[in-house]
């Protein structure tokens, strides 16, 4: 019993590191622009298809030289995330950007409609001609990502605890990449600007600041974010999906709303307990009410703590 | 009655043409004659015409809530399903049960009320993101819980067979050309759905223009001000949602009937209801005849332009290509996307507004430029 529950923490706590770093996006763009960037579940797909063609390009799989792993490993963490930035960035300024003085809604229904856009452009791209993505005869198919990482049990073989390499590269590098954001949000002059913004863009922009700067800034670190959390989230999974931005990216969305959306502290937190409550919920109810388990917690706390469990109480903007 | 005829003045000819057009549509099907004859292909077009009707029921309801009322609902599916389930449990032969589609119609209705009010109760104080965010998740909680009760809902393979309404045997026969039922029981949907399509329509403009309705556009435009004017927020937006949802979920029975299934409950997700909300968009949000507008164009894409386009792509390219992009409904998600985006852009009102709408959009635009 002991070890089944040190087991679930021990999935739950990547899973949440994983959710973590996609909330974190989210919550960025919400915290400046207050709307919800429905596409960036899919610019966090996209990236792990960036990843996965750069394996397949490069012939990478479970049978390559050490050496060859950790080069071809570094360079698909590194195009993945420049890439899941830039295409944040580019969605902003050809999509958001015009509509920063329209209605709410228009942003939103906007980032719906780029979502369906990079889902179907997912679709196509997993029709690709490449031993990878299985040919391209089954577009719509999920595809394997190569097992780079050693599945072996780092706390011995007889251990009925299950530590693999990627357990531990999925929590280290988590932690590395908030611990840098924290960085640049808290002692950088980028950070202040960025949360002078979120507090209010007008003084903000009557400081001196350049408020457009900073939302690109904004889009592009958590543009970049995603496409890191994708390339550790497929060596952990091992699958990847043209629709796997759009579940992942509601429950990276709920933790954030969870954690009290805007709030950066709060998005860790808030994907740290949803990825605890779907390792436990996994385990002792059953995987199949995954969805249904999350999204009711989501509800309840909405409906008792609707700023969430760190968010200020709500102020709306008369 | 003096009102309803004011009003029927007021609406001038065309929904009464499109109406008496669309009421002898099965018997003269010249649409469809004129596509046969130039692509060889049959499209039935009277049965899309059902599915449209069907589909703008639940295209009106979501446009109650956020078109009206203006609260921001991402979940409606959910409210179809409990209508189409609720039909199911109550007609199919598994239940004892079994009232049959009149009586399915009159309750169907009422579970969605009863679902609307209970999620709506408690979650219509949130301001407008986090009502979105709440009804998505009710949506996704929805669709879940029906998969996995098996025992009621029969899981993936859902409920059948749903029968269809019974009819006098006058009417029924009537319909039927030459004694063949199929396609009595499809005139019989088809002339049901449309009735009952007209109603609705009838009722809403007749509500847009009462207390209740006005009270919503008040709320939409400036909920501060209107509760300074004596509109109390959080009942008629509770109103708005009860009453969107109960119109979604005779929706759902109208589909389930037609369908003489309840379908899988993944047909009921996140995407369907974003589905609703789009053709909303394009037609123009807050606006009836935009509603309808919306729903016939996505239905049409779907069903009538896409096979055709395919067809099209396929002869281009010599044969059957297997290729994804072959196939012109893989292409649906770029078209409704680029669609949402660009409409957002150019014409946030919609292809076919209200005016009222139209105004509030522009208004806000030069207030804050």
């Amino acid at each position: 019993m002991l070890d089944t529950v040190l087991q679930q923490l021990l999935i739950g706590l990547t899973n949440g590191m994983v959710f973590a770093l996609v909330a974190l996006g989210y919550t960025m763009v919400y915290g400046i622009l207050e709307f919800i960037n429905f596409a960036h579940g899919d610019v966090f797909m996209l990236s792990a298809f960036v990843a996965l063609t750069l394996c397949g390009a490069l012939g990478l799989n479970e049978h390559s030289s050490a050496g060859a792993l950790a080069g071809g490993l570094l360079l698909c963490i590194v195009a993945s995330s420049v890439f899941g930035g830039l295409l944040n960035l580019l969605i902003d300024r050809v999509v958001y950007k015009p509509l920063r003085k329209a209605p709410k809604l228009a942003p939103l229904v906007s980032a719906i409609g780029v979502s369906f856009i990079l889902q179907n452009v997912g679709l196509f791209w997993g029709g690709m001609a490449m031993d990878v993505f299985g040919g391209g005869g089954q577009a719509a198919a999920p595809k394997a990502f190569p097992n780079l990482l050693p599945a072996t049990n780092l706390l011995g073989a007889t251990s009925k605890i299950t530590l693999q390499p990627k357990d531990v590269l999925v929590i280290g590098a988590s932690l590395v990449m908030m611990t840098a954001l924290y960085g640049i949000v808290r002692f950088t002059k980028l950070g202040k600007a960025m949360r002078a913004t979120a507090q209010d863009p007008s003084a903000a922009r009557l400081m001196g600041i350049d408020v457009d700067q900073v939302v690109a800034a904004t889009f592009l670190i958590g543009g970049a974010l995603g496409g890191f959390a994708s390339v550790i989230y497929s060596l952990y999974i091992n699958t990847v999906h043209y629709q796997m931005g759009y579940q992942n990216g509601l429950y990276a969305f709920t933790a954030a709303v969870v954690g009290g959306i805007g709030n950066i502290p709060g998005a860790v937190l808030g994907g740290l307990l949803l990825g605890l409550v779907r390792a436990f919920s996994d385990q002792f109810i059953g995987a199949q009410w995954q969805p249904a388990v999350l999204f009711g917690i989501l509800i309840v706390i909405l409906v008792f703590r609707p700023a969430g469990l760190l968010g200020s109480t709500a102020r709306e903007k008369v | 009655m003096a009102e309803l005829r004011t009003f029927l003045k007021k609406i001038g000819g065309l929904p009464v043409l499109a109406l008496v057009l669309l009421a002898v549509y099965p018997f003269a099907p010249v649409l469809d004659w004129g596509l046969e004859a130039a692509t060889g292909q049959a499209l039935h077009i009277d049965r899309q015409l059902v599915n449209i009707f069907i589909f703008s029921l639940l295209a009106l309801a979501l446009n109650l809530q956020v078109g009206q009322a203006g609260l921001l609902q991402l979940g409606i599916a959910a409210f179809f399903a409990i209508g189409a389930f609720t039909t199911g449990v109550l007609t199919v032969e598994k239940y004892p049960f079994q009232i049959g589609f009149w009586g399915a119609m009159l309750i169907a209705p009422l579970f969605g009320a009863m679902g609307g009010f209970l999620l709506g109760a408690p979650t219509l104080r949130l301001r407008g993101d986090y009502l979105a965010i709440v009804t998505l998740g009710f949506g996704e909680v929805m669709r879940i819980v029906l998969l996995n009760l098996e025992n009621i809902t029969d899981g993936p393979r859902g409920l059948n067979p749903v029968p269809a309404p019974w009819l006098p045997t006058l009417v029924r026969e009537s319909l039927s050309p030459a004694g063949d039922a199929s396609i009595g029981v499809l005139r019989a949907m088809y002339f049901l759905a449309l009735i009952v399509l007209a109603a609705t329509v009838v009722c809403l403009s007749l509500l847009e223009k009462s207390r209740i309705g006005r009270a919503f556009v008040a709320l939409r435009e400036d909920e501060l001000a209107a509760s300074c004017m004596g509109i109390e927020p959080a009942r008629i937006k509770l109103a708005a949602f009860t009453g969107g949802a109960a119109l979604a979920g005779l929706a759902g029975c109208f589909y389930a009937t037609n369908l003489t299934t309840t379908a899988e409950p993944n047909t009921y997700d996140f995407n369907y209801s974003i589905m609703v909300l789009c053709c909303l968009i394009i037609g123009g949000l807050g606006s009836l005849r935009g509603a309808l507008l919306g729903a016939g164009l996505l239905l049409g894409f779907d069903n009538v332009i896409s096979p055709l386009l395919t067809r099209l792509l396929q002869t281009a390219l010599g044969g059957e290509s297997t290729h994804v992009m072959a196939s012109f409904s893989n292409w649906r998600w770029i078209v409704f996307g680029t669609a949402l985006v660009v409409m957002m852009r150019l014409r946030p009102e919609g292809l076919w507004p209200s005016s009222r709408v139209a105004e509030e959009l522009h208004e806000t635009q030069e207030d804050a430029s």
